[in-house]
């Protein structure tokens, strides 16, 4: 009897470690580089053959017979109609006579890859959308709508300026910075919906698969293509638009455009992509 | 106000690849709007490409075709430089006309 009860003891001790590491690890503190290494690496395992810089073309990344299309698309792309009004809506002065441009650092050109950072005066995070309505707002504008038209026009501009900069988010040494880049990471993890998906159920699990006729985007490089022109929309869409039909389409009820969740949504994603080129405007399917 | 029409078009041999996108809502008559009024029909209904003063395509278009087109065709005569004119007419009388050269 005494020999079994040791038996047991020393089961339950190796359980006990077992079980032990995990939690351990759960416990540590939020590690944004160990996370951003460690999501990259999954993609790199994961498709061997897609070239890093790749990955920021989405589907086409993904599906040979894509790529192809995607190439001879890319030499007339449907979003050209939006750079050029874009470009008229940064230069168009408002009623105080200020522009757009004006509110942005080298006239907005060229800077999409430092959005969405950290602003410690506000203490959230401003995306590039949020920061082109900010600016309207001071100046005695009305706001744009965040998912489409003048919206998409400007920041598709925008990020065509910056094309081929990396992705360079900050996380600064500011306890609410870090809280909202777990945020952002609880949000893409976080299952919701009739259908129960994650972000990461399609995005991280998935990608390269179809869902219906789609080919799903892998996540590592999704937000350097934004915005997109997606054909399915026959129009130009924004990371606004994109994660709030993401919802929809899990039958979750979407949250309001740049809503703080959004916000640190696209902070955790943006800051796991860092080290990948801007492509955007996009167009996909 | 920017023209409505993008054209490129190459010459290879003897032959000319012409690609073009026309920015038009194309509005079949069939879709509602927010409110749940009909948006009234609007599309174009013929686009014309002429090379030389001689239309080398011409396309009729209905309210099936997708909102800001794109065609791609290729024709045999063109040459580097060459004009070709290209233009479109919708079901409300608006029209755009834009000349580009041959590369």
């Amino acid at each position: 009897m005494r020999r079994f009860s040791g038996v047991a003891i020393a089961g339950l001790a190796v359980a006990v470690a077992l079980l032990g590491a995990p939690f351990a690890m759960a416990a540590d503190t939020p590690n944004p580089p160990a996370d951003l290494k460690a999501f990259q690496k999954y993609f790199k395992d994961k498709f061997p053959k897609v070239k890093f810089e790749d990955f920021v073309n989405g589907p086409y990344s993904m599906d040979e017979g894509l790529y192809k299309q995607w190439k001879e698309k890319e030499e007339f792309p449907p979003y050209e109609f939006a750079l050029d009004f874009g470009k008229e809506l940064m230069a168009k002065p408002f009623k105080n006579g200020k522009t757009l441009a004006d509110c942005f650092p080298n006239k907005g050109i060229g800077i999409r890859q430092d959005y969405p950072h950290f602003d410690a005066k506000q203490g959230k995070v401003i995306t590039l959308e949020l920061a082109v309505n900010q600016c309207r707002e001071a100046n005695g504008e009305q706001p744009y709508s965040y998912v489409k038209d003048e919206m998409a026009a400007v920041t598709a501009y925008m990020a065509y300026t910056s094309r081929g900069k990396v992705f360079d988010v900050k996380i600064p040494d500011d306890p609410r910075a870090l809280a909202a880049y777990e945020n952002g990471k609880r949000y893409f993890y976080t299952r919701r919906g009739q259908l129960n998906f994650s972000c990461a159920t399609c995005h991280v699990q998935s990608p390269g698969e179809r869902i219906r006729a789609e080919v799903l985007a892998p996540a590592l490089g999704i937000l350097n293509a934004m915005p997109i022109y997606r054909s399915e929309w026959s129009g130009m869409g924004t990371t606004s638009r994109r994660f709030t039909s993401c919802n929809s389409q899990v039958r979750a009820v979407p949250l309001k455009p740049q809503d703080e969740e959004y916000r640190d949504l696209e902070y955790y994603l943006s800051y796991v992509s860092n080290g990948l080129p801007i492509s955007g405007p996009g167009a996909r399917p | 106000m920017a023209s409505t029409i993008r054209v490129r078009a190459t010459a290879s041999g003897d032959t000319t690849e012409v690609q073009a996108l026309i920015q038009h809502p194309m509005d079949s008559g069939f879709v509602k709007n927010a409110k749940g009024e009909l948006i009234p029909p609007h599309f174009i209904q013929q686009v014309v490409i002429e090379h030389g003063g001689k239309p080398v395509f011409i396309a009729d278009w209905g309210p099936a075709v997708s909102k800001d087109p794109y065609l791609k065709f290729a024709f045999k005569g063109g040459k580097k430089g060459d004009d070709l004119k290209i233009s479109w007419t919708d079901n409300k009388g608006a029209s755009d006309t834009l000349t580009a050269k041959i590369q």
